[in-house]
């Protein structure tokens, strides 16, 4: 692949309203923060408004690698991480399988 | 007068539409340039009422280049992204002071649409500014040709912040905004923003004007042949 000749690469993540969490939109090239998120605003939200918007620089986030995937387990024979066995009051909204 | 400047720079713009220097870019100056089609739009429209045989189509398609009362500076032919940047640097800081004094226009429909472009415009001014800070403490060469570009479009920028008689009886009437303040506010920010970039404002006493009477460059006739071609070739046509 050709070099990358454009400003460095920024990580978008957009929260649709307060208390939600944010969720990875996409990338983008900018010169600093403050253009990332003027860049975010004019590339991610043209279809929907946010209510916030973070912008990390992608060389900043640590990722794991096909190497570590080994040590990732399925949990599947362990119902009990999974936080099904509560009642859940009404009017609280959760978002779990 | 406010509708033609913003129509024509945003044709200047949306030539850009897929040549921006990079993605984000170019979806940020087409952005810009809809929101400007959108303020022209809605005061051609008011235009056109107050006409009362018009429409807004009528103005912005069969009007001739002297009938049009823009700016040179909106529609000069677009030079190289430094030009575009320092063009839309000056005529966002004057449309921020522009909308600024409109909202409190007694008209109610202008001092509307002021409320809604001044919003538009805060968010272009910051886009504009931006740039032409990252181009002025970036290389050697943007700094160079951000400088060309500002010599070359400083004699046209005064155009923009001149009264005339037509805004000097709307504004003994409270409609439109009193431009010495506009004028005072601008070469206020500009000084602020040169003096941080250490940037010297060109010494300059000459001045483009006469666009706003129908005097135009070159340039319009190459904008509205391209922007009035379908229309004049199929008038009236739909899809």
């Amino acid at each position: 692949m050709a070099n990358d000749t454009q400003l460095d690469l920024w990580e978008v993540f957009t929260q649709r309203k307060s208390g939600t969490p944010f969720i990875h939109a996409g990338s983008l090239h900018a010169a600093d923060n403050e253009q990332a998120l003027q860049n975010a605003r004019d590339v991610y939200t043209r279809r929907e408004k946010p209510y916030a918007i973070w912008v990390v620089p992608s060389s900043e986030i640590t990722s794991s690698t096909p190497e570590d995937n080994p040590s990732f387990f399925d949990p599947g024979d362990k119902p009990y991480r999974h936080p099904k066995f509560y009642k859940i009051p009404k009017g609280v909204s959760v978002d779990i399988e | 007068m406010l509708a033609d400047d913003r129509l024509i720079l945003s044709h200047r713009l949306s030539e850009l539409c897929g040549h921006g220097p990079s993605l984000e870019e170019d979806i940020a100056l087409t952005n810009v340039a809809l929101d400007l089609l959108g303020q022209a739009n809605e005061l051609l429209t008011y235009a056109a009422e107050i006409d009362g045989n018009k429409t807004a189509d009528d103005l912005a398609y069969l009007r001739s280049d002297v009938e049009f009362k823009n700016t040179i500076i909106t529609e000069l032919e677009n030079g190289d992204f430094a030009f575009i940047i320092v063009r839309q640097f000056f005529f966002d800081i004057y449309s921020y002071f522009l909308f600024s004094e409109l909202i409190k226009s007694k008209d109610e429909r202008i001092a509307a649409i002021a409320e809604k472009s001044l919003k538009e415009v805060t968010y272009h001014l910051r886009h504009s500014k931006k740039w032409f800070h990252i181009l002025s403490e970036g290389t050697e060469e943007s700094r160079t040709r951000l400088i060309d570009a500002i010599d070359e479009l400083w004699s046209y920028s005064n155009e923009l912040l001149d009264s005339n008689e037509i805004i000097d009886s709307l504004e003994s009437e409270n409609i439109a905004p009193n431009m010495t303040n506009i004028k005072s506010n601008w070469h206020k920010m500009i000084k602020e923003n040169f003096e941080q970039l250490n940037l010297q404002i060109p010494d300059i006493t000459w001045f483009h004007s006469g666009g706003r009477v129908g005097k135009h460059s070159e340039s319009l006739g190459g904008v509205l042949t391209d922007m009035q071609y379908l229309q004049r070739a199929i008038p009236n046509a739909e899809w």
